[in-house]
């Protein structure tokens, strides 16, 4: 394990040698019309249901019709038999851009890259992305059964205890190899559930003291139920567009300092206690030309708090192995010194299948163009969001992270 | 037709009594066991092909299979070497009035009570001869020995040296055949012969001695203590199977009440 | 060490046997490499021919060099364990009823990662020896033991549910005739089965193995004849409950082929016995295992056939005898995947020559009951699904997997002089 130690920012050998040319900035971007559709635990509606109300709401905070838009991104896990291309003719869309992102908890982010660059090349004028997906009283358990081939052949054959199982593997092995207690990831979710409480969409609607958490009912040890996000029916949307479309729309907007994806990183390392972050995130701060120290908030991608733990250090707040003395050192909610998961995360929140991916984004756009609300961060002016997706069999595959800025409206 | 009418009448009022020479068609029945690298008698086997049920909705039936000697059965001349050339020799042949006809049955239960291997000899039969008359030419000869009585290994009664049942010697054979020329000879046991029937001179001399005469055999009888020593009429009809050697059948006896 | 397994108490009349359920079934085309190593116990991975190095999960590409000759290969089982997990809730019945399950993270040897399960006394980050066992869906899947045996360590749940142990099981042996009979029962008591029913065909006649059942206090001598349909169901409707493990013994065999023999008469009895005595014991005894599969200690577990390795490949001189266990070959396979909707097992010994009156002119080696009564019950052990027990079955399994034509000639090769 002694590689992995030694991993926080540091680009590793074997992940495609490094990069040869600069990526260009995304200068000239504009994420507008942040979307949340309240989440639901369960739901008797569909994916096309949930996306269509995420669009229609996104649209109409923009004051467009949907025939005025030429671009789309979707992410859903629940859209079976569609795709993006079945949803055009559902929503009546005709978009001369078109993406399908299945990524998961790293969808957001990327799925913004995608567009990002599309408005930039001219390729659309304006791209909607949106994820959202539905969730019925057995779509978790029919999701995890066709989730992935490695998954399906070596995984969910050993207890199926489906994500929760790979991440009490990864869990145990951090608590081992860095000494974290389960007191320590108890600290992420009761800020979490702090935070949640001002937001009206949240699943979660009850306080949450670390004694609860402590005491909660064994899922797969050393995880317990508060560890674990709750499946729920949800979507989130923004739009992408130039910054003069967005003036000339009179929104409000935020522009993206970086942003980077990664998929497969460190494949040698025999448990996953780090995240692809570590090979680009030097690359991010030098797009976005500031430093830890100059984030207003933070929105990492939390189905379990291992997971943001590995954020917080891979993303350079601190080093390897040290955060759990970091959020022992800090106060994670929305009023304190380092604002984490401000609308209450997956954790709180409800994980809405692909919109967990977004999530964080969007809450991210609102911060910065100050439309946040009741977890708004007094003076917000940049966000650091990062996501995480697909257990394809035994740890996360797919890392993003993107840095964003309030833009002058 | 009054003969007819009468034996109806005699029937209906009981003063003519049927009596069932006939074993249940078991799977469990014994059947004649050769030395292995021989071929073996088919045991009696019944497979359902339906039961009121989706195979058939409104009736039940079974396919059976057996061998020509299972169960209660009826022995041809050309089950037998010696009857190979024997006119009429195959059960689909054999003229129908060899199929009923007077009976008399030697009881030597005593004699096969006291000896697994007792043999019917001619003395034996000169004895019953001496009791009941001589045999009469063309009726079926009936040994009882109470061995239908005995139930699982002991019918068979196999040892290490083969089965030991009672059977006629090759004289007392002789003598039927060719001083009384009878029908037939039966049998309670699995075979007309003895069970230790092979070491004689011939061997099996029921079969070769009765079956080189056209005469035939029945074996597996049951219920021959209910049978009178003579004056009875036997019903043995084989099924009529082209070429057939022999016929699993019911064998029925007609005995005249004598209140 | 593992808790010692309890004889299970008798049954609650009043209470309604557990419905069987599986873990997950579906797999890769290339995973099902793993499945057919566990048939046989064997630990194989995918070893890439082109740079050697090891794949898991299984791969139609190698992911360090992307050659696509991925060939299946006995590898080094040794590791350590690095992170575990106790899975005390699950979406998937089977494991829900029987929660909490142990499972961890093996950083093998030889190169891969293996999320597997783990048995009890594996102490946590310890080293660890993995086998590869068919579960209760018939998939190989990877378990991790101590390097050292433990004491009683055959009795952990989560490996006892892959296994078909004889341990407090009630086994039903279908033929007491051959001389298998009374050994296979010994060895069976041995491995703590507690009773042994035995078929005894034609009651009327002797049976040379009577002395040495009766000496057997756990032997039951039962009527049975698998040729008779009334007689398999009868039986199934008296014990039919009780039966945890079926092995069927029953056997007939002649010597000879078509030219060799004038008539069907023995194929027809080598039939009877052989492929049809396999169905009528199939639909007289399977309905009511397969019902019971999750039925506690001694749930009903695997049924066993005896089969001639000349059920692959013909034996000379035995050519009808060698189509009727081809038959059963066959039978067993289509009911292996009707019993495995279940959970049942069904498990193939595949043996040569057997020292017995048949295979008497045939010249050494051949299988003795004790060679083959000692390869069932290791099978059972190890929850296998096709054993080969001796030097002939193993010989022809090799040379079958080398090259069926080649073998089909060599088998038959001066045959034509015999006629």
């Amino acid at each position: 394990m002694s590689d992995s130690r030694a991993a926080g920012g540091q680009a590793v050998d074997q992940n495609g040698g490094g990069i040869s040319r600069p990526q260009q900035s995304y200068e000239g971007v504009a994420l507008v019309a942040p979307t949340s559709i309240p989440y639901q635990r369960y739901s008797i509606e569909t994916a096309h249901w949930w996306i269509a109300r995420a669009l229609g709401t996104a649209l109409r905070t923009a004051g467009m019709k949907p025939a005025e838009l030429d671009g789309f991104s979707v992410s859903s896990f629940t859209l079976f038999p569609d795709t993006a291309v079945g949803l055009t003719q559902h929503l009546g869309l005709t978009p001369r851009w078109l993406d399908h992102i299945p990524m998961g908890g790293a969808s957001g982010v990327i799925s913004l890259r995608k567009a990002a660059r599309a408005v930039q090349a001219g390729d659309a004028d304006i791209v909607a992305c949106v994820a959202g997906d539905t969730n019925h009283i057995d779509s978790f358990r029919s999701l995890l059964s066709s989730f992935s081939r490695f998954a399906m052949d070596a995984s969910y054959p050993y207890g199926y205890g489906g994500p929760n199982a790979n991440f009490a593997l990864l869990t145990d092995r951090y608590m081992h190899e860095y000494g974290a207690t389960r007191e320590d990831f108890g600290r992420i979710c009761v800020a979490q559930r702090h935070n949640a409480l001002n937001n009206p969409g949240a699943v979660m609607k009850k306080p949450l003291t670390l004694e609860q958490y402590l005491d909660a009912r064994p899922i797969a040890d050393p995880i317990a139920l508060f560890d674990c996000v709750m499946p729920c029916a949800g979507a989130e949307a923004f739009l992408v567009m130039t910054v003069e479309e967005a003036q000339r729309r009179n929104l409000p907007f935020a522009t993206i300092s970086g942003a980077i994806e990664r998929h497969n990183a460190h494949a040698s390392d025999p448990i996953q206690l780090r995240g692809g972050w570590t090979i680009d995130i030097d690359d991010l701060w030098s797009q976005a030309g500031c430093a830890p120290a100059d984030i207003d908030l933070l929105q990492t991608y939390d189905d379990y708090p291992v997971i943001s733990m590995m954020q917080i250090e891979d993303l350079g707040f601190c080093a390897k192995g040290t955060a759990a003395q970091f959020v022992r050192d800090h106060d994670l909610t929305v009023t304190g010194d380092f604002p984490h998961n401000t609308s209450g995360g997956q954790l709180s929140g409800g994980q809405a299948g692909a919109a967990g991916g977004f999530i964080g984004l969007v809450e991210a756009i609102r911060q910065v163009t100050g439309q946040a609300g009741p977890t708004q961060v007094a003076g917000a002016s940049r966000a650091m969001v990062s996501g995480f997706g697909m257990i394809n069999y035994d740890r996360g595959v797919c890392s993003s992270a993107a840095i964003l800025q309030g833009g002058q409206a | 037709m009054t003969q007819l009418a009468d034996l109806a009448q005699a029937l209906a009022s009981g003063a003519i009594r049927m009596v069932d020479l006939t074993h249940r068609l078991d799977p469990d029945f014994p059947v004649i066991i050769l030395p292995p690298e021989f071929g073996q008698c088919a045991r009696f086997r019944m497979e359902e092909v339906s039961a009121y049920d989706h195979r058939g909705p409104a009736w039940k039936w079974h396919n059976i299979s057996m061998s020509e000697h299972t169960g209660t059965h009826f022995d041809a001349p050309s089950h037998w070497i010696s009857g190979r050339d024997v006119a009429h020799g195959a059960v689909d042949e054999i003229p129908l009035q060899a199929f009923v006809g007077p009976v008399v049955v030697i009881d030597c239960s005593e004699g096969a009570a006291a000896d697994d291997d007792f043999e019917l000899t001619v003395a034996e039969i000169q004895s019953w001869e001496a009791e009941h008359g001589p045999i009469p030419e063309d009726a079926w000869v009936l040994m009882r020995t109470d061995w239908s009585k005995r139930r699982g290994a002991a019918y068979l009664n196999m040892q290490d040296d083969g089965p030991h049942s009672p059977g006629p010697d090759p004289e007392a054979m002789r003598y039927l055949v060719e001083h009384r020329n009878i029908r037939g000879f039966g049998t309670e046991t699995v075979g007309t012969d003895a069970g230790q029937g092979m070491h004689y001179v011939p061997p099996y001399p029921a079969h070769f001695i009765l079956h080189g005469a056209g005469k035939y055999g029945l074996q597996c009888l049951n219920n021959l203590d209910q049978l009178p020593a003579t004056g009875a009429m036997l019903i043995a009809a084989p099924l009529k199977i082209k070429g057939g050697t022999g016929s699993p059948l019911r064998v029925l006896a007609l005995v005249e009440e004598t209140a | 060490m593992s808790t010692p397994l309890q004889p299970p108490p008798k049954k609650n009349p009043q209470n309604r046997t557990l419905s069987p359920t599986r873990p997950p079934e579906a797999r890769s085309r290339a995973a099902l490499g793993l499945t057919a190593a566990a048939a046989e116990g064997r630990f194989a991975l995918q070893v890439c021919a082109a740079c050697g190095s090891v794949q898991y999960p299984p791969r139609d590409a190698c992911s360090t060099c992307l050659s696509v000759n991925l060939p299946w290969r006995d590898i080094d089982p040794h590791g350590d364990l690095l992170a575990e997990t106790t899975v005390r809730t699950s979406t998937n019945l089977y494991f829900r009823e029987r929660a909490p399950w142990r499972l961890g993270s093996v950083k093998l040897n030889a190169g891969p990662v293996i999320l597997c399960h783990v048995h009890g006394d594996v102490a946590p980050r310890s080293p660890v020896r993995l086998i590869n066992r068919l579960d209760r869906a018939g998939q190989g899947v990877l378990f991790a033991l101590p390097l050292d045996r433990s004491p009683n360590m055959e009795d952990d749940p989560q490996l006892r549910a892959l296994t078909s142990d004889p341990k407090h099981r009630r086994v039903l042996i279908t033929e007491g005739r051959s001389d298998l009979a009374p050994v296979l029962a010994k060895a069976l008591v041995t491995a703590g089965a507690s009773t042994i029913f035995v078929g005894v065909s034609e009651t009327w006649r002797p049976n040379p193995q009577q002395q040495a059942l009766s000496e057997i206090a756990q032997v039951e001598i039962l009527p049975l004849d698998v040729t008779d349909a009334s007689s398999t169901r009868e039986l199934a409707g008296e014990i039919g409950g009780k039966v945890d493990i079926l092995i069927n013994t029953a056997r007939f065999i002649r010597p000879g082929s078509a030219l060799t023999r004038a008539d069907t008469a023995f194929a027809q009895q080598e039939m009877d016995v052989n492929y049809l005595g396999l169905m009528r014991l199939a639909q007289s005894f399977g309905p009511g295992m397969c019902a019971r599969t999750a039925d506690g200690v001694n749930a009903a577990t695997a049924w066993v056939n005896i089969l001639s390795a000349h059920a692959l490949m013909p034996a000379p001189g035995f050519g009808s005898f060698s189509a009727s266990q081809a038959a059963a070959l066959s039978l067993s396979q289509s009911l292996r995947g009707e019993f495995r909707g279940a959970g049942l097992r069904l498990m193939n010994v595949f043996t040569g020559p057997t020292e017995d009156d048949w295979h008497q002119p045939l010249p050494p080696p051949k299988v003795l009951p004790r060679g083959l009564a000692r390869s069932i019950v290791a099978g059972l052990h190890d929850g296998l699904e096709d054993v080969y027990c001796g030097d002939v079955a193993q010989d022809l399994i090799a040379r079958m997997r080398r090259d069926p034509k080649v073998l089909e000639r060599e088998m038959t090769m001066g045959a034509a002089d015999g006629l």
